[in-house]
């Protein structure tokens, strides 16, 4: 092989700068977001249920959302028929942050881990927080 | 390898199948999680087949039928409050006779009408331009004649500025929050870089709430749906004489001046 040591330090240091950032986050502790859901519109509820299920929510609810904004701009339909035939008005700011009051805790906590920026809350209002 | 055209065809028909059917059991499996069974239109919503106004000039007489309406609707929908006109946000607002009637302003008209001022507001027209010309369908018309935003889609070109005829639509220069005052929780504000305009009160008349602007106006503003002809929008305007703004451009608007100067309605 033609000029070997050249290729074979490139790919040890193309290895090294690749794999940096997993050998560099070994042994830190990584705490995974944990989002809180003791509101007091929750902790009032008799049974703690979201409009689908835990499962479903935790991995469909940016689909949801969207789903929800377009039948409700576009469509004009509001009302959502949710797990076990309840019936809820969809909208982020009136209905979905009414139970997560507490978007720092709940949304936040695991969006910055993800490192992911939905622009919700460019136009919508957050709810008023208290600063503690 | 040698194949004959037998063998061919055998292996192309499996392999179309088989992607068929690979191509089906994923879209299968990323099926979207909202069915269309489960929205529903909300049971108190008004509805028509083409909402529209009469405004009756008649009963805005002093600056304060206008700034109680003009408040009533801004602060309802969160409208900033910039001083300047150049960039200011307006969903509903004061003008004059020549801006609102272009070319029908005659010689000799009585002074008390040329200088009124009148109350106008988008159109909603039946033959939206803005909505023509959008080119993200952000605006689009409703099957109710309502003209809306989708604010989510609004790249902020501003062709439907361009295009509507009436001045209604103005677009965000800048974050509008630092301007909003009081905030309403229940609506959303708007972000640097979109287009808006009065959307005839959808999320109130879903509902079952009057327009803002009709509940302030004490009788000045009429709504209804102008293709029922018994609705009181349809009264007024067989009863009265009614003008629309620059009819010759072919938009249809569904907004109505009652001009006389008497006690209407």
């Amino acid at each position: 092989m033609y000029d070997s040591g050249k290729i074979i330090t490139g790919l040890l240091v193309f290895v090294a700068i690749v794999s940096f950032p997993f050998v560099y986050s070994r042994g830190t502790n990584i705490v995974k977001p944990e989002p809180k859901i003791d509101t007091p519109v929750i902790q009032q509820m008799a049974v703690k249920q979201c409009v689908q299920p835990r499962a479903f929510m935790r991995a469909e609810h940016m689909q949801l959302l969207n789903d929800w904004r377009d039948s409700v701009v576009r469509d004009g339909n509001r009302v959502y028929v949710g797990f076990g035939g309840k019936q809820y008005n969809m909208s982020l700011q009136n209905t979905c942050m009414h139970c997560h009051s507490n978007k720092k805790e709940f949304c936040d906590s695991c969006h910055n881990f993800m490192s992911v920026k939905p622009y919700c809350w460019d136009c919508h209002i957050a709810p008023k927080e208290n600063k503690s | 390898m040698s194949m004959d055209r037998r063998q061919f065809l055998k292996i192309t028909g499996v392999s179309t199948i088989l992607g068929i059917g690979a191509v089906a059991g994923v879209n299968g499996l990323s099926r979207s999680p909202v069915e269309a069974s489960q929205v529903e239109p909300s049971p108190d919503a008004l509805k028509a087949k083409r909402w529209g106004f009469v405004i009756d000039m008649s009963k805005f007489r002093t600056d304060d039928d206008f700034t109680r309406v003009r408040h009533a609707c801004h602060s309802i929908h969160n409208v900033p409050d910039i001083d300047n006109p150049k960039v200011e946000i307006k969903w509903i607002w004061k003008d004059t006779y020549e801006h609102t009637f272009p070319g029908q302003e005659s010689k000799y008209m009585a002074e008390e009408m040329k200088d009124k001022p009148f109350m106008v507001l988008c159109n909603h027209c039946d033959n939206p331009p803005c909505v023509r010309v959008c080119p993200t369908k952000a605006t689009f018309k409703r099957s109710d004649g309502i003209v809306m935003m989708d604010m989510h889609r609004c790249i902020g070109c501003r062709f439907c500025m361009a295009a509507c005829p009436f001045g209604a639509r103005s677009f965000n220069f800048g974050d509008p929050r630092p301007f909003i005052k009081e905030p309403n929780p229940e609506f959303p504000t708007r972000t640097k870089g979109v287009v808006e305009k009065c959307t005839f009160c959808y999320e109130r008349l879903a509902k079952g709430l009057n327009p803002a602007c009709v509940d302030a106006s004490q009788g000045g503003i009429v709504f209804g749906d102008l293709e029922d002809p018994k609705s009181e929008v349809r009264r007024l305007i067989s009863k009265h004489y009614t003008i629309r703004r620059k009819l010759e451009l072919g938009t249809e608007p569904s907004v109505y001046y009652i001009i006389g100067g008497n006690e209407n309605a």
